[in-house]
């Protein structure tokens, strides 16, 4: 089995639209089979795990460049085309 | 705790046609409203305009667009949606920080708890991608049809 993956779900107070896009990122790599853990967190938490995550998922603006991808999520609040929010994710967890 | 968001709504906090003209107008607006009700502290205006700064939450849906915004958990008593129809639309930045969005409703959100209050939010998320449902809040003659139209909506999301 693949090393578990950790995936960060941020947005500007880890409250509102955070759970929204866990809630789809659960369901997104349950239906895919991939093995990942993921951690709710603010935005400004997301350094604290640089070494240890392999994506970050967000709803917000993420100003500076991370070691891992960075996805954005908005559309999965929207709907519209949430494919390629899952296209992403998948991709980058590759 | 996964509360509906009908639990969420109070018609005293439904104001349809307000007149507003920027994001910040909207939140001097509110802000008192649910100071006044009991489910906000002071601070909350401050709050939501900086988060808002930091963090925009205009959502582009297509025909109308909305904003949701809120705060930090300490700027919160209890939990609670307040909804503003606009007379007028008001730009907001986009979430995702790609420009601005005319707003023609707002969904404050007062909200203390991480990690919870989901089926609210994914409720929400399910009203607001229905354009007809924003058009019949935009056309409602007095805050009491906005109210029932949010509140009446079919839910069954999941």
């Amino acid at each position: 089995m693949n090393k578990q993956k950790l995936i960060l779900v941020a947005c500007g107070t880890g409250i509102a639209t955070s759970t929204v896009v866990c809630k789809k990122v659960e369901d997104l790599i349950k239906a895919n089979g991939i093995n990942a853990r993921i951690i709710q967190c603010k935005i400004s938490e997301v350094s604290s795990y640089e070494d240890q995550a392999d994506l970050l998922v967000t709803t917000t603006i993420s100003s500076r460049n991370y070691k891992f991808p960075v996805v954005n999520a908005m559309n999965y609040l929207t709907n519209i085309n949430p494919g390629k929010v899952d296209q992403g994710i998948i991709e980058a967890l590759k | 705790m996964n509360r509906s968001i009908k639990e969420f709504l109070r018609r005293d906090l439904v104001v349809n046609n307000l007149e507003a003209k920027s994001a910040e107008d909207v939140f001097k607006k509110i802000s008192p409203i649910l100071l006044e009700a009991g489910f906000v502290e002071d601070s909350f205006f401050n709050g939501l305009v900086s988060r808002e700064d930091k963090f925009p939450t205009g959502l582009s849906l297509g025909k109308y667009n909305v904003a949701i915004p809120h705060t930090d958990a300490i700027h919160v008593k209890k939990p609670i949606i307040a909804i503003s129809t606009l007379k007028n639309p008001v730009k907001f930045n986009s979430m995702d920080g790609n420009g601005s969005v005319d707003v023609s409703i707002v969904f404050t959100m007062a909200l203390n708890e991480p990690h919870s209050q989901i089926v609210m939010l994914q409720q929400l998320m399910f009203l607001i991608q229905n354009e007809d449902t924003l058009e019949s809040m935009l056309k409602a003659k007095d805050s009491d049809e906005v109210y029932d139209i949010v509140s009446s909506f079919n839910y069954n999301c999941e």
